[in-house]
């Protein structure tokens, strides 16, 4: 689609180079380790060694005796302000700092405050505490049974580990409709416990005026609104109060769901600035990053998928245990305790679904946050697009066949699906017929056919995921009862330039540029003149924050139902200006004209003066407008990806050779930013499916706790991405738009799962868990191909004789 | 904690300065210096953040100590634009889009131009290889090697005499 404005106002469809980018092409960046305020302290924290112990004792005479350190926060010292306990986003609770027992290794124990960040460091490596070691619980199916040890004591009727039993559709009905279908599919699929890893840590400058009692902290949080609410609610009884607060989220340097829970060390920080007047400077090192925030996914699912003899699919069921550590910290801002894993039907008519969720606590740090993804959306995609592909070998259809045979067609939209979900707008078969020409699909499996007869191992994997992202219209969707919606404020200046502030918070997406092409596709003020400002309670109107890709389903049609209010007014000040009626009145990019005399006309700078400078007798001074946009729906985006990798048999290693991505998000409003999501995406999908896992061993040791384990793709491994578009618009949103950064991770995982069992599949392989990592592989060549994988030897090191003396 | 005397000469710009021994590089930069633009984003050399040019080689200095560099010509990000123009690095990622939240940026531009300097017209696998020590998340590096490529061509043009 041709944009409508020209490149000079730079609206929707343009690809307009980033405003943001100048400052960080400079160096000029302002993230919240680049602060340093006047007598600023450091602070550090002591961190459990144990998954699971008592702590009999802390001794901080030592550290206290270490130059430089001026305090020792324990949790003895919070629980005199009642500060030791705090609530989730999930209104579960959650330590601040433990006064009994910790509950996961690496978790906060104390903290020491400093002058400077080295002295700091000292103080923790002296502070001793002993520790009592209690039985650890790693294993969430182990958790759930009967005899397990009860984690959470401080929850006093609790009598075992079960944070929620949850489910939806039909049960009976699923399974007498599995009975009677004439073929049925059952694998396990565990989608493992993976880290967001943004290259910036999290952290933050607690900066408490004690002579106003205002409380600045300037930290990465993807929701400063619904921090500062949280904040109030906790701190409250020490005479925190909400208009007394302010929140910043300066430049983030990456988010990606882990910026969204609110973790202890903000706390402590927050608390210590408030006791001693300072700022306190608080910045995660990156293994307390991997180790101790929030980790996603860890779903051990059972998936059953029924179908005819001719492929038709019949019925889905799906049973999941999931783990989410001590606490159920899961930013998931939905009624439904398993977010919106009902969406596990995925692209497909289904005459039946049932799907449930247990989910556990466990001796490890608190997981069940997004890894760039809706909640719980990612794990069901992997499950009903690895289900179709397991299918698809049992009934020996093509792939590609079997999901054209299933979509749900065009013209069934919007669709109510099984599980209750109401599709906005798609139109799969094109997406992957699109995908399927690209790639040349026919081509590549005559060239599969003959590699294999050659011993060759090449596989094709095909996803066709349904997302969905804009959380979320408010009978559904809440934090802590705080509604879903997002806001944008315009204001136009007298010279028609516009200053907009959001209640998003961007860490990469480009929101400074995007929504400054929202303001001058509604007015005609070149986006250039727009200033985009987000992230400073003081000044933005209250929102919810930039995750889920719900900036664009929300804060972008915000920003448009501003735009219009701000239209209308124009409308009448034109009217005033040219002497004629609003109803002879048409507008035009940029300016009213009258009808049938174009001549006649008023630009949006004129209008915007004469607000200030003129406006009509009985109407108000000024042009501005505010929306709180409160979505009707979510949006739906989908895609078709087809990948294509070659294995090598000697080390198991998977070369993705090609990815093609077609992917739907309705009506575009900045095409390079739009396909920079795609790519993030695709790496962020490739990652967990083929490196990424943090793995606990059974004392409740991390085992992936620095970049030296917990691996993360490099240029070297990412592909050379292809990315193409279908566009089917929302019909709901103002735009036409639907959200996309995440659409990428969501859909590529089982693409190239799918790819992987497929050339392996004529060795009787039907499914690998991810990540698919060469050990995997070549392990299971070993198993299937006794004999052909030449067998591992060790080397053999002669013992060397130990020199005289060195005893 | 012992301290030392060191002389360094950032961006042009001579420095003298009493460090303790331990203070790492990028400590030094960031925090005496006050140029914020070389970030941190791991603590065992892997994610890149930190890149700065030593005497022209691409170095981690999270992982070197300030003394180590006495007596060295450090360039960091803030060095590489001149009187207002941006380095053609520099406008081959905003032209290619080769940035999103801009914390790895610095780094990546920092071994980017190393490697132009060595080898001024790289393969796409070449410029993989020479940025694999950077870790970016949000691009999928597609972009950063189109970005390269760019400042490759840029760099490649014989320079205007106008005016002269």
């Amino acid at each position: 689609m041709a944009p409508k404005t020209s490149a000079d106002v730079c609206g929707m469809g343009h690809s307009m180079k980033r405003k943001e980018d100048p400052r960080f092409l400079q160096g000029q960046g302002r993230y919240v380790d680049d602060l340093q305020l006047p007598g600023m302290l450091y602070m550090d924290i002591v961190r459990s060694p144990l998954a699971h112990a008592r702590i009999t004792a802390i001794n901080t005479e030592a550290a206290l005796k270490v130059p430089g350190v001026l305090a020792v926060i324990t949790g003895k010292t919070l629980e005199q302000f009642n500060l030791h306990w705090m609530p989730t986003l999930m209104s579960d609770t959650q330590m601040v700092l433990p006064t009994d027992k910790v509950m996961y290794q690496a978790q906060e124990v104390a903290a020491v405050i400093a002058t400077s960040r080295y002295a700091a460091a000292d103080g923790v490596e002296a502070v001793d505490v002993d520790y009592d070691p209690l039985p650890v619980v790693v294993n969430p199916f182990m958790a759930l049974e009967e005899d397990a040890p009860v984690l959470r004591t401080d929850k006093k009727d609790r009598k075992d580990n079960r944070i929620f039993h949850w489910e939806v559709g039909d049960r009976e009905g699923t399974a007498t409709l599995l009975a009677q279908s004439d073929v049925v599919v059952k694998q396990r699929i565990y989608i493992p416990r993976i880290h967001v890893a943004s290259i910036e840590t999290c952290g933050c400058v607690a900066d408490f005026d004690k002579v106003q009692g205002k409380l600045t902290v300037y930290m990465t949080t993807q929701a400063p609104h619904a921090v500062r609410t949280v904040v109030a609610l906790v701190a409250g009884h020490v005479g925190l109060s909400e208009e007394k607060i302010r929140i910043i989220s300066p430049d983030i340097g990456g988010g990606f769901g882990g910026k969204v829970p609110v973790y202890p060390g903000y706390v402590i920080a927050i608390a210590a600035s408030v006791v001693t007047g300072k700022p306190i400077k608080w910045m995660e090192d990156r293994m307390e990053n991997l180790q101790a925030d929030s980790f996603a996914r860890d779903y051990h699912i059972s998936a059953e998928l029924g179908a005819r003899r001719d492929g038709t699919m019949t019925a889905l069921r799906i049973k999941t245990v999931a783990d989410h550590g001590y606490t159920d910290a899961a930013c998931n801002p939905s009624k439904f305790p398993a977010g919106l894993f009902s969406i596990c039907t995925g692209s497909y008519r289904m005459q039946k679904a049932f799907a449930e969720v247990d989910a556990a606590y466990t001796n490890k740090p608190p997981g069940g946050i997004a890894y760039r993804c809706s909640f719980r959306v990612t794990e069901a995609v992997h499950a009903i697009e690895r289900m179709t592909d397991v299918l698809a070998l049992e009934l020996g259809m093509d792939p590609a066949e079997l999901r054209l045979k299933n979509f749900i067609p065009a013209e069934k939209f919007p669709y109510k699906s099984i599980l209750g979900w109401e599709y906005d707008s798609g139109d799969y078969a094109s997406a992957l017929q699109k995908a399927m020409e690209l790639i040349d699909y026919k081509a590549l499996r005559k060239e599969q056919a003959e590699k294999r007869a050659r011993g060759e191992l090449m596989g094709i994997g095909i996803s066709s995921f349904t997302e969905v992202v804009g959380a979320g219209p408010s009978k559904d969707f809440d934090i802590l009862g705080l509604k879903m919606f997002d806001s944008a404020e315009i204001r136009i200046h007298p010279t028609g330039k516009a200053t907009a502030r959001f209640g998003t918070k961007s860490q990469g997406q480009g929101h400074e540029t995007t929504y400054a092409q929202i303001v001058a596709e509604e007015l005609g003020i070149p986006a250039a003149h727009v200033q985009v400002e987000e992230g400073d309670t003081d000044t933005a109107p209250y929102g919810l924050g930039t995750y889920a890709s719900r900036s664009t389903p929300t804060a972008g049609a915000a920003a448009t139902m501003a735009a219009r209010k701000i239209r209308d007014k124009a409308k009448k000040i034109a009217a005033h200006l040219l002497e004629v009626s609003e109803d002879d009145l048409e507008w035009e990019v940029g300016k009213f004209f009258v009808k049938g005399a174009p001549q006649k006309a008023k630009t949006i700078q004129e209008i915007a003066f004469a607000a200030y400078t003129n406006h009509p007798q009985g109407l108000e001074a000024g042009l501005e407008a505010v929306h709180y946009y409160d979505p009707p729906n979510l949006t739906f985006p989908f895609g078709s990806y087809i990948c294509v990798v070659d294995i090598d048999r000697e080390t198991g290693e998977v070369k993705i050779r090609r990815f093609v991505a077609v992917d739907d998000c309705g009506n575009v409003i900045n095409p390079m930013v739009v396909e920079g999501q795609i790519h993030g995406g695709l790496t962020q999908g490739m990652a967990p499916a083929l490196m990424e896992e943090i793995q606990y061993d059974a004392s409740g040791n991390i085992r992936g706790g620095s970049f030296i384990d917990y691996l993360v793709p490099t240029a070297v491994e990412t592909p050379r991405w292809e990315t193409a578009r279908t566009v089917t618009p929302s019909p709901h949103h103002p735009l036409g738009a639907k959200g996309v950064g995440e659409s990428a991770t969501v859909g590529a995982p089982p693409a190239i799962a799918n790819a992987v069992v497929d050339a392996l599949a004529h060795l009787g392989v039907r499914h690998i868990d991810i990540p698919i990592t060469p050990e995997k592989v070549w392990n299971l060549l070993k198993e299937k191909e006794a004999g052909v994988v030449p067998e591992f030897r060790e080397r053999r090191r002669r013992p060397r004789p130990v020199p005289v003396g060195s005893l | 904690m012992a301290t030392h005397e060191i002389t360094v000469t950032v961006n042009g710009t001579p420095h003298r300065a009493e460090v303790e021994s331990r203070l790492l590089l990028v400590h030094f930069i960031r925090d005496e210096l006050r140029l914020t633009g070389t970030h941190i984003g791991c603590d065992t050399t892997h994610c890149g953040a930190c890149t700065v040019l030593l005497d022209g080689e691409p170095v981690k200095s999270c992982t070197l100590l300030a003394v180590q560099a006495d007596g060295g010509s450090i360039t960091t990000v803030e060095g590489l634009a001149r009187d207002g123009t941006l380095h053609p690095i520099q406008e081959g990622f905003w032209q290619e889009h080769g940035l999103q939240c801009g914390y790895c940026t610095p780094g990546m531009m920092m071994t980017s131009h190393a490697l132009l300097q060595r080898n001024p017209q790289p393969s796409e696998e070449e410029i993989r290889r020479a940025i694999s020590g950077n870790l970016c998340r949000c691009t999928g590096y597609v972009n950063i090697v189109k970005a390269v490529q760019y400042a490759a061509e840029k760099m490649a043009q014989p320079v205007t005499t106008q005016g002269l």
